[in-house]
């Protein structure tokens, strides 16, 4: 690899890329989450019968992972690429490795494997079955085909791959810490986030207040319960997403045991059940706008 | 005329620990399905790797047998009314055999007239019948299915391609859209499809296309690429089989390489390297000559010599990051006293329902001083016992166990010698986790042996008292595998327990050291007694002991496993004997002699009431035998069988249901003494006499 991407031409080829395969690209949603599978356009799209593709780049918050910046791999907040592709195209696992492809990455020169991860989420009752991809011995990317969201089964079958961006990307430039990578025009990882690496770690593991986070968890709770009594199901997912946040901060201090672990896992799980729910609901209410034009699409295909 | 058969099934990557038992059955459910459509045929090769699952059926007949063949019905007064019209049995005969009534003729047999037809059938075509290979696809289970796109269907992973092939030509089976045809993958990176001319074509067609299709030709590869290197290098491996089958099962053309890692990183314990090297990214770890680990792995890639330096490097830079990650962890936990661990057990939950980590040790110190006690144990053993007690789930809240939840015991076991505490101790620590399967590896020392049935033991009890009691097909928290751990190792250990005795006192010792409610009845105690009895049977059984055997000692009073393995010891090695009947029915009989007369009374005899010698003989007999150590099982037996002649002796003389009741209920009690003893055998009348 003599051209070595920096981190926003990997992101631009990745995008190019699956906008060719008929995927819309979206931008990062606007509430933190601990991944990209979180994302609304993941989420709530992979329920319900209407198809779906988009990808997206989304930066992923995990408290517990947070090393003040001085660890070379492990990160409060680290950045996935997401594609969702609904229903699963057959030629999905050709599509990722003519991803790598475009990336630079040729597979006969490298050890491309598909090693068996079923993948779940308990906190979101998810499960899906696929795989973590390994490029010489290291995983990239997770490879998923949803077979539960939400606790509902998901029909047609979504399709998701999330790249390890900074994984990746280390891969890529050859460097052994993140903090090394280039971001783009010269600008390393370290410029942007070595700061707010320290800052976050400080405040989740020191300075985060247990009482007034245990408030927000139930404030964020309640206030999207009664959101999703009045279907409002947008606003309820932010609220659902602030209070998965929450409880990963909870968790980063060490302030949950493992018995009220499971309850707040299960207080979560209840929403997003709920929400995957009204989503259908109100979906179906406006007649499956998005099954309409694949149907017209087709049609007009056809013709 | 046959011809052999191909049928490959094409997938995505299947999970490794899937392949092998998925052609197996592929081949099984195969061979069922020509046998019902009466389809002959010869051996059946198999092919696996992780994209294809596939059947090479050698000498299929080309046909089903032709069938010609005469079939008698019923008589001819059933088969046609007065009117001599066709009756609904007639009918109902000939449609059976594929004809109309039409077909029918009439033939005397023995004198009546009766119904025939001719069958004639020509068997139908091989290639025919295979069109319903979908069905073999459609019936086979896996542990995890999926379904994907928009399709209903579940499998394994998502189906691709199929090739059905007999001889040379294609029998279009078809399964979703896909029709099978000539057309296989090979290598994903590596090879091209490839059409194949007929069914035998196939491992050579498939190899040009850097396919090794035959599982354990791959496997043969692998090995002698690893042993060409180790021998090269003068190093030593040990060649894991469940590793060595998984990485043949996750490639399709092997080239094995060796990689290294800087030499500091050895200071980390043998088992946290090899659990990174094996468990995270199945490398095989590598030894010297000495047997000591050493900084080299040997890890298998799918693909060939090519840029192989490529595949080296990068995985050596993931070996490291995770080996950084494992030094980290070990650093910071040795800067705390295990004490700092022990305190923070507080907070661990065992179980919801029961209490936290700490509780459970402390309850685990009771029970294991009393057991002590019991077993012998002298002051200083009892000592490092009291002190592995204290600390042994401590490694739970290291970073290292949080990282490696696989190395509970054995992290504790290092970071205990680190910390200065004595060997014994820390073995115990470790070895409390054993037997880590149900013939797994027993503790080896004292020590862990007792700590390990000791918390084994207050995982049980709480659990009764907690009403989560294990149901024959759900026991999520395996506590059969506890129990039967339990016995094995008191056992090994030649240790004697009562759990009629033990279990009260120790159920009222743990009392007020948990939350949770402890088994609080006689009933509830019994329950517990008969779980680990039946794990005493499981023993007798994976040992194979004759049914029998084991049905008859576990019918007896005795709770201690030691006494009931000695029992099924003497009975089984006397089975065989020829006084064994005569033993055994003369014990039996009295026994029945004792149900029919119902008889509850003491055993205690009164000799003037008697007026035989042989009452004589036999009372005198039975008193030497009722001094015999009640655990000298041996010395019993021999005792019966010299009790046997004595007993005949008694009943020819004697009439024990005599008129006398008096004199009936001390013959009665003489029996009784017998039978008491019998019972530390167990309940004889269970054995098969032949």
């Amino acid at each position: 690899m003599s051209d070595k991407l920096n981190i926003q031409n990997m992101i631009f080829t990745l995008e190019k890329f699956w906008a060719s395969k008929g995927c819309m690209v979206m931008p990062s949603y606007d509430v933190e989450k601990g991944a990209g599978t979180m994302s609304p356009y993941t989420f709530l799209r992979a329920v319900g019968p209407e198809p779906w593709a988009a990808c997206y780049m989304e930066p992923s918050r995990r408290p517990a992972d947070g090393r003040y910046g001085e660890n070379p791999n492990r990160l409060y907040q680290h950045h996935q690429f997401q594609v969702v592709i609904k229903p699963s195209p057959l030629d999905v696992q050709q599509y990722y490795l003519d991803s790598l492809e475009a990336l630079g990455i040729k597979p006969l020169e490298h050890d491309i494997r598909f090693v068996e991860d079923n993948w779940e989420n308990p906190s979101m009752g998810c499960a899906g079955v696929g795989w973590e991809v390994w490029l010489d011995g290291m995983e990239v990317s997770q490879f998923t085909y949803f077979q539960v969201v939400g606790e509902l089964d998901v029909k047609p079958v979504m399709s998701e791959i999330t790249y390890g961006v900074e994984r990746l990307a280390s891969y890529i430039q050859d460097v052994n810490s993140v903090f090394d990578l280039e971001w783009g025009h010269g600008v390393l990882y370290r410029d942007i986030f070595k700061e707010p690496e320290y800052e976050h770690s400080k405040y989740a593991f020191e300075e985060s207040n247990q009482e007034q986070l245990l408030a927000f968890f139930d404030i964020y709770e309640k206030t999207a319960k009664r959101l999703l009594g009045m279907n409002l199901v947008h606003p309820a997912y932010d609220y659902i997403l602030k209070c998965s946040h929450t409880f990963n901060l909870l968790d980063a201090r060490g302030a949950v045991s493992v018995t009220e672990r499971a309850g707040y896992l299960a207080r979560i799980r209840n929403l997003a059940h709920e929400v995957a729910s009204s989503f259908v609901e109100e979906r179906e209410k406006r007649g499956f706008p998005l099954l309409k034009s694949a149907e017209l699409k087709a049609g007009a295909d056809n013709d | 005329m046959t011809k052999d058969y191909l049928f490959e099934i094409g997938v995505e990557e299947m999970p490794a620990h899937v392949v092998t038992r998925s052609v197996k059955q592929l081949a099984s459910r195969t061979k069922k399905f020509l046998e019902e459509n009466g389809l002959t045929f010869g051996e059946i090769d198999t092919y696996s790797t992780p994209r294809r699952l596939t059947v090479l059926v050698h000498d299929l007949a080309e046909k089903q047998a032709d069938i010609d063949e005469i079939k008698k019905g019923p008589a001819k007064r059933i088969a046609q009314d007065e009117n001599g019209n066709w009756t609904k049995a007639a009918e109902g005969f000939a449609r059976g055999q594929g004809l109309t009534a039409d077909d029918i003729y009439f033939e005397d047999f023995k004198g009546t007239q009766y119904a025939y037809v001719h069958v004639q059938k020509s068997g139908t075509l091989a290639k025919d019948i295979l069109l319903g290979m979908d069905q073999v696809v459609k019936a086979m289970t896996f542990p995890t299915k999926m379904r994907w796109s928009h399709y209903d269907f579940e499998f394994i992973r998502p189906l691709h391609w199929l090739v059905s092939l007999l001889g040379s030509e294609i029998v279009p089976v078809k399964i979703l859209d896909i029709t099978a045809g000539r057309k296989t993958q090979g290598h994903r990176f590596l090879g091209d499809s490839v059409v194949l001319a007929s069914a035998d074509d196939y491992e050579t067609a498939l190899k040009r296309q850097f396919v090794i299709a035959d599982a354990a030709e791959r496997k043969a590869m692998i090995k002698k690429q690893i042993a060409n290197l180790v021998e090269q290098h003068h190093w030593q491996v040990k060649l894991d089989p469940s590793l060595l089958e998984e990485v043949t099962n996750l490639v399709e053309y092997p080239t094995v390489f060796a990689g290294s890692f800087d030499k500091q990183y050895l200071q980390i314990p043998d088992e946290v390297l090899i659990t990174s090297m094996k468990d995270n990214q199945r490398y095989f770890e590598v030894y010297d000559q000495d047997g000591n680990l050493i900084n080299h792995f040997i890890a298998v890639r799918n693909g060939n010599e090519q840029y192989l330096n490529n595949v080296i490097a990068g995985n050596e830079k993931v070996l490291v990051a995770r080996l950084d990650d494992a030094q980290f962890f070990f650093d910071e936990d040795k800067k705390y006293p295990l004490q700092h661990f022990v305190d923070r057990l507080q907070n661990v939950s065992f179980h919801d329902k029961i209490g936290s980590m700490a509780e459970k040790m402390l309850r685990t110190k009771i029970i294991g001083d009393w057991l002590g006690k019991q077993f012998g144990f002298n002051a200083e053993t009892m000592q490092d016992f009291d002190r592995a007690a204290d600390l042994y789930k401590f490694d739970l809240v290291t970073a290292m166990v949080g990282e490696f939840a696989e190395l509970q015991g054995v992290m504790g076991m290092h970071y205990a010698r680190l910390a200065g505490e004595k060997e014994d101790v820390a073995l115990a620590i470790k070895e409390h986790y054993l037997p880590s399967s149900a013939e797994g590896d027993l503790p080896a020392t004292k020590v862990g042996a007792l700590l390990s049935i000791a918390d084994k033991l207050d995982t049980i009890i709480t659990f009764f008292g907690a009403g989560m009691i294990p149901s024959s097909s759900n026991d999520p928290y395996a506590l059969r595998r506890s129990a039967y751990g339990i016995v094995r190792i008191l056992l090994a250990q030649n240790w004697s327990l009562d759990f009629s005795e033990a279990l009260p006192t120790l159920v009222s010792a743990v009392a007020g050291k948990t939350p949770a409610k402890l088994p609080k009845d006689k009933d509830s105690e019994q329950e517990i007694a008969d779980f680990i009895r039946g794990r005493v049977k499981q023993y007798l059984q994976t040992r194979d002991y004759q049914y029998d055997v084991i049905d008859a000692v576990l019918a007896s009073s005795q709770q201690d496993p030691q006494h009931i393995l000695q029992a099924a010891k003497v009975l089984q090695d006397h089975h065989d004997d020829a006084d064994f009947k005569p033993v055994v029915e003369s014990l039996t009989r009295i026994n029945n002699i004792l149900a029919k007369g119902k008889f509850t009374g003491s055993t205690a005899v009164d000799a003037k009431l008697f007026s035989d010698e042989s009452e004589q003989a036999l009372a005198d007999a039975v008193n030497q035998l009722q001094k015999l150590d009640a655990t000298d099982l041996d010395q019993l037996y021999a005792g019966f069988v010299a009790l046997q002649p004595v007993i005949d002796r008694y009943f020819k003389a004697n009439m024990i249901m005599d008129k006398d009741l008096e004199v009936r209920h001390n013959r009665l009690a003489q029996l009784a003494a017998v039978s008491e003893l019998a019972d530390r055998m167990g309940d004889l009348s269970k054995l098969v006499i032949k």
